[in-house]
């Protein structure tokens, strides 16, 4: 590790600027992915921008409209919310298995995404609830869908001197909910196998009526599998219609097989995932229905 | 002798709290790498980045050119060593291999070999330096794989050595280091008396002891050649003996300070950084410290050998035992000396059974030397024979703990590796274990029970104690043994016990190379043991002294004067306490102090029974383990809560080893998950609370009934969780981890 | 280049010069000899290192020492008062809740924060909290019962 120069931007325009200017640079954010992979040489920056001084990039807000990320907030200042957990359970639970109770005081939801890991847990809830990123550059502001954001394992959409400042979730409505789950062998401390992330809205009728199915560690970045989707929609979630979810979860799947699972194993088991989170998600929206009764 | 022993006692046996407590709840004890010294240089080993090549050159100018470097060394500068085995004090070791392993000559053999190092005056110029060596190589085919390594055309890693072994004189080099049998009676009747006979092959995988401190040692040598060593280790008389026989130098110069240790588990029961350290102290003239990271760890410090245990046995209708023959196929790693001989020793000595042979083969392969961990060799020897007989009591309709019950040894019994047992309690623990009400707990759908014996000698050895007693009563109590989990409380409840005195008056320490006498080190279960009973010698000699000085200041004879409460006592005389004795002892011979040293025989064997409840997720293969309950004879439980916290830790070493540990080479022969990411030891989330039963069969070979109490822990638990899973699936598996992959698979081929 | 730090460590003003990617540990332990805080991976999977960050815990092997400027920073150092050990740890003493102790300073700095938190924490609760806590010794048995016995003496306290 030679890094020479530590930057602590005060704003986002001193942020770019520092971007534009220098190549070699690295954005640092919790550090938890960014410290393990300067250590093991994957990363050698010449420069880290530590952008958590930026005022309001570590702020949470929840309001009619939707929960606003900021990119570097710590995971655990949004799961401690019990009014977020109540909105978004499913991600939630996703951003709670990152890491440890440790890891959760200090990595982000923005960097759990700009690392671009197949396997990150928030990036497959976070599609199935329908995420935008807030991303600012010198060149000025764009949303991308949270689907679009990732190109390939470790790879982003960010130009060099963009940084991704927030993530905007819409509120979710009386009769929808989300789940994510995912795969380890372990309950704790594990990167995922697969994971699996669904967001349902029910009819009053409880008719699937729409429906967002994201799988992550089953492709090079995490997808939105649509066909998965199409399986429920319009279905109660009878047996038939989690088989097809699972199928398709699993048609849409294009693993690797390394240490942590075989490809075979993975696409079986995405299938699993999908369906339970789906059903988890009905139950939910079932749920918060009675409740608005 | 049993009544006598458990009745008799007033602090053992309770749960004080530990004498080096505070220090470790405070962040104020020094584990090795605690320790600096003035004008310290930091160093750091280049290692192999291939499993199997031979060193062409290495050229260390650049790095030694560069600013702030001081010492840069390759195996040059240590003596080429004789090879052939010698007496360490435990076990043989050949120092020809393990000078090799400290520091590659000629060829590395695994991946994470030492070859060169570097001393600097930080960690970062010490690392940059590394980069700048240039080392030569050409790159040889590799193996990693047990079953591979044994083939006629495996890469044969040491073109000199020859299987021992053998009727015959091996004709060509192989891999197979060494074959020994064992036999007794004629398999072939036993066979042939058999109703039932039940044949498995096993492959257990490499695990690491997962330790959470990384070695690490700080060394100086002076320019009279004087070597100060401050180490974490399990023993640092034999941090200074393999310091001694590595360096070429007399054991007389080097001095070694123990620091706490942070987990050893076996896997500190030699020296990797110490001889390296040293060599560059003496060229740079300054103090070296070496701390390895995570990733040297699991790389290049010694794991616990995989292996392969095929099991054959056979039995009546009524569960008797006919025939058992196995074979126990154990992975030394680059060098020779796994516990393939050990386990198979292990393996039936819960057994009582007229035909019976092991097979044990030592065999080489492209991985780290592999080193002890807990029990060694017994818990890959043990999965083999108790999941087979668990299957025979399935196939017999037999209960599980039934079956063993008939069979199992008892007192008079000889035991399989030839000693005769004493008092043992593997029956009772048996017993306990079948009334215990985890074994009859109702199993849901999708759940399976799996129970299983483990077995460990125990090991005596040589020991060595100092008492001093002060002015004013209080007692130092002086040890040579590593306290790897708790053992100065075991050595304070023993001194107190035998002086009579209140627990709090003694203070136990664990003294550096040239304060106390020999010891050999902390393992195999000795240390309370042997240094308990090397501590209570002492102590009984303080008693013997304070009779005499009693007895001088009343003026009576010795004869009449006895010990009770921690008070010389003699009729018509106010008792004398120790403290009292103490403040008179310049009038009555000077300080009162006694030491004691032993080679101590007669540990007795230690049984371990495991029962474990497992669900199985029948769409992802994943394992839980639902309830886990550990039974063990401890002989006499000195300080039952670390007792108990040897069998707990124990269970789940052993529940870990059988789930999810295990490690994976890539096509190359690179250990692919060398951190705790995905070496996956269990994690508090993991588990349920472990429920633990101590048995009190006191051993008739200690003045207190103790026997060893960390090993056995260990062996049982593996058979136990396989056999719960293949219960709870309706399969077979026979190769660990049990991976939900590989769960899933079996699963899916029913 | 060294940059230097201004922080605060147990409720001190400390000064130090780091590089710009020493780790916060690495500061801990070789520049301020704060040795208690121990580092068992550097790379987060362990938890010895763990510390109060600006009263979140954290893994100082994750954490750049420049990273601790204008911040507070607890550490084991700081967790007993000269006359009395936390309850904490207090509670692992008192129920063989350490073997070798090496992960003992990271178990109670995470303990006493979850303790902080939620003061009557479930069996799951601790486990799920301290997962992140490697022991190699004791199988978490002790560890856990003595967590949830200093939770119970802190609430017989308070009340």
């Amino acid at each position: 590790m030679t890094v020479s120069r530590f930057y602590s931007p005060q704003s986002i325009a001193e942020a770019t600027a520092i971007l534009r200017q220098q190549s070699g640079c690295q954005v640092l954010a919790g550090g938890t992915d960014l410290l393990v992979q300067m250590r093991n040489g994957v990363k050698q920056p010449e420069y880290i921008v530590d952008i958590k001084e930026i005022p309001g990039i570590r702020d949470v807000t929840l309001t009619n409209q939707g929960l606003t990320l900021g990119a570097a907030a710590p995971a655990q200042s949004v799961t401690e919310r019990p009014d977020i957990a109540a909105a978004y359970p499913g991600l939630v639970e996703a951003i709670d298995m990152i890491g440890s109770t440790q890891i959760q005081g200090r990595c982000s939801v923005g960097g759990n995404l700009c690392n671009a890991s197949p396997a990150a847990d928030t990036v497959p809830a976070l599609i199935a609830v329908g995420a935008v990123c807030h991303v600012v550059g010198g060149e000025g502001v764009r949303q991308v869908r949270v689907e679009d954001f990732n190109t390939g394992p470790g790879e982003n959409c960010l130009k060099r001197d963009e940084l991704l400042i927030s993530l905007f979730i819409p509120r979710p409505g009386v009769g929808s909910a989300d789940a994510y789950l995912r795969f380890t062998p372990r309950t704790e401390m594990d990167i995922a196998v697969v994971g699996a992330g669904v967001s349902l809205s029910l009819d009053p009728m409880g008719t699937v009526s729409a429906a967002r199915v994201a799988i992550g560690a089953a492709a090079p970045t995490a997808l939105l599998v649509e066909e998965a989707a199409a399986a429920i929609i319009g279905t109660t979630l009878e047996e038939s219609a989690l088989a097809a979810l699972a199928a398709a979860a699993g048609a849409a799947a294009s693993p690797i097989s390394d240490k942590r699972g075989s490809a075979g194993y993975r696409t079986k088991v995405v299938g699993v995932m999908a369906r339970r989170a789906a059903q988890i998600a009905c139950d939910r929206a079932q749920q918060r229905q009675r409740r608005a009764h | 002798m049993r009544d006598a022993v458990t009745n008799r006692f007033k602090v053992i046996g309770t749960r004080s709290v530990r004498p080096d407590g505070i220090e470790k709840v405070t962040g104020q004890a020094n584990y090795g790498a605690d320790y600096s010294l003035p004008g310290m240089l930091w160093a750091k080993v280049l290692r192999s980045p291939h499993a199997h090549a031979r060193i062409t050159s290495i050229d260390l100018s650049a790095a030694l050119a560069m600013p702030g470097v001081h010492a840069a060394i390759t195996s040059d500068v240590f003596p080429d060593l004789k090879a052939g085995m010698e007496d360490s004090g435990e076990g043989e070791v050949d120092f020809h291999d393990l000078s090799c392993n400290v520091m590659a000559r000629d060829k590395v053999l695994y991946h994470g070999h030492a070859v060169a190092a570097v001393a600097a005056t930080s960690e970062r110029i010490a690392e940059q330096a590394l980069a700048a060596i240039k080392v030569d190589y050409e790159v040889l085919p590799h193996v990693v794989d047990i079953g591979v390594a044994m083939a006629a055309d495996a890469p044969v890693l040491h073109q000199d050595m020859f299987t021992v072994g053998l009727a015959e004189p091996a004709a060509a080099p192989s891999n197979i280091a060494s074959r020994s049998e064992i036999s007794q009676g004629d398999l072939a009747a036993g066979f042939a008396q058999a109703d039932i006979i039940v044949e498995r092959s096993y492959r257990i995988p490499t695990a690491h002891q997962g330790y959470i401190e990384p070695h690490a040692c700080v060394v100086s040598v002076n320019q009279d050649g004087q070597v100060d060593i401050w180490a974490s280790s399990q023993g640092h008389f034999m941090v200074r003996d393999y310091t001694s026989k590595v360096l070429g130098v007399a054991v007389g110069s080097i001095k070694v300070t123990p620091a706490e240790i942070g987990g050893g588990f076996g896997g500190k029961t030699t020296v990797y950084l110490e001889p390296v350290a040293a060599a560059l102290s003496a060229r740079s003239g300054r103090p070296v410290k070496m701390v390895m990271t995570r990733e040297e760890v699991f790389r290049a410090t010694g794991p616990a050998a995989a292996g392969i245990v095929n099991v054959r046995i056979g039995a009546r209708d009524d569960g008797k035992l006919t025939a058992m023959d196995s074979e126990v196929i154990l992975d030394a790693g680059a060098y020779k000396g796994s516990p393939a001989a050990t386990g198979a020793r292990c393996m039936y000595a819960p057994y009582n059974c007229d035909n019976r042979r092991t097979v044990a083969l030592d065999v080489v392969t492209n991985t780290a030397k592999t080193a002890a961990y807990r029990a060694p060799g017994a818990p890959q020897a043990h999965l083999g024979v108790e999941c087979v007989l668990n299957e025979i009591a399935d196939s017999l309709d037999i209960d599980p703990i039934d079956l063993r019950l008939l069979n199992a040894v008892d007192e008079g019994d000889r035991a399989f590796f030839g000693a005769k047992y004493r008092a043992i309690g593997l029956k009772q623990t048996l017993e306990a274990a079948k009334a215990h009400p985890n074994y009859h707990r109702p199993l849901a759908n999708g759940q399976g029970r799996g129970v299983a014996v483990g077995f460990w000698f125990n090991f005596g050895l040589q020991s060595s104690a100092t008492i001093n007693v002060h002015e004013g009563g209080t007692v130092a109590v002086i040890t040579g043994n590593p306290d790897i989990g708790g053992s100065r409380a075991s050595m304070a409840l023993m001194a107190a016990e035998a002086l009579g005195v209140p627990l709090e008056t003694i203070k136990p320490h664990i003294a550096d190379t040239e304060s106390v006498g020999y010891n050999d080190l902390t393992g195999g279960s000795r240390t309370t043991f042997a240094s308990g009973w090397a501590v209570i010698n002492a102590a009984e000699k303080i008693v013997e002294s304070c009779r005499q000085r009693a007895a001088a200041l009343w003026e009576v004879d010795v004869e009449t004067v006895s010990w009770a409460d921690g008070a010389a006592v003699c009729a018509g005389h106010d008792p004398l306490t120790l403290a009292q004795l103490a403040a008179k002892a310049d009038v009555t011979g000077g300080p009162l102090t006694a030491s004691a040293s032993l080679n101590a025989k007669g540990a007795g064997p230690g049984f371990a029974v495991s029962l474990c409840d497992v669900s199985v997720d029948r769409d992802t293969g994943k394992v839980d383990i639902i309830s886990f309950t550990a039974l063990q004879d401890v002989g006499k439980a000195i300080h039952p809560g670390y007792v108990e916290g040897q069998m707990e830790g124990g269970a789940v070493q052993g529940i870990g080893w059988a789930l999810n540990e295990e490690y994976i080479f890539d096509s190359q022969g690179r250990l692919e998950n060398p951190g705790f990411l995905d070496y996956r030891m269990p994690v508090a989330s993991d588990l349920p609370m472990i429920d633990t039963v101590i048995i009190e069969c006191p051993n008739p070979g200690h003045p207190y009934g103790v026997r060893g109490v960390g090993e056995p822990p260990i062996c049982a638990p593996m058979p136990a969780v396989t056999t719960a899973v293949n219960h709870a699936i309706g399969a077979h598996l026979t190769t660990l981890p049990l991976t939900p992959e590989r769960v899933l698979a079996a699963l899916d081929s029913l | 280049m060294a940059i230097h730090v201004t922080t605060s460590i147990n409720a001190e003003p400390v000064e130090f010069l780091c590089e710009a990617d020493d780790t916060l540990v690495h500061v801990l332990r070789d520049t301020l000899n704060l040795t208690g805080t121990k580092e068992g991976c550097s790379t987060g999977d362990c938890g010895a290192c763990t510390i109060v960050l600006d009263g979140r815990l954290a893994c100082s092997c994750l954490v750049l020492g420049v990273e601790a400027e204008g911040k507070s920073i607890e550490t084991i150092e700081g967790v007993a008062t000269p006359g009395a050990l936390h309850a904490v740890q207090q509670s692992l003493l008192d129920h063989a809740g350490l073997q070798c102790g090496i992960c003992t300073p990271g178990i109670v700095v995470a303990a006493r924060a979850l303790l902080e938190r939620n003061a009557d924490p479930s069996e799951e609760e601790v486990r799920y909290w301290l997962a992140g806590n490697l022991c190699r010794c004791t199988g978490y048995d002790k560890i856990i019962r003595a967590v949830l016995a200093a939770a119970q003496d802190l609430r017989e306290a308070a009340s």
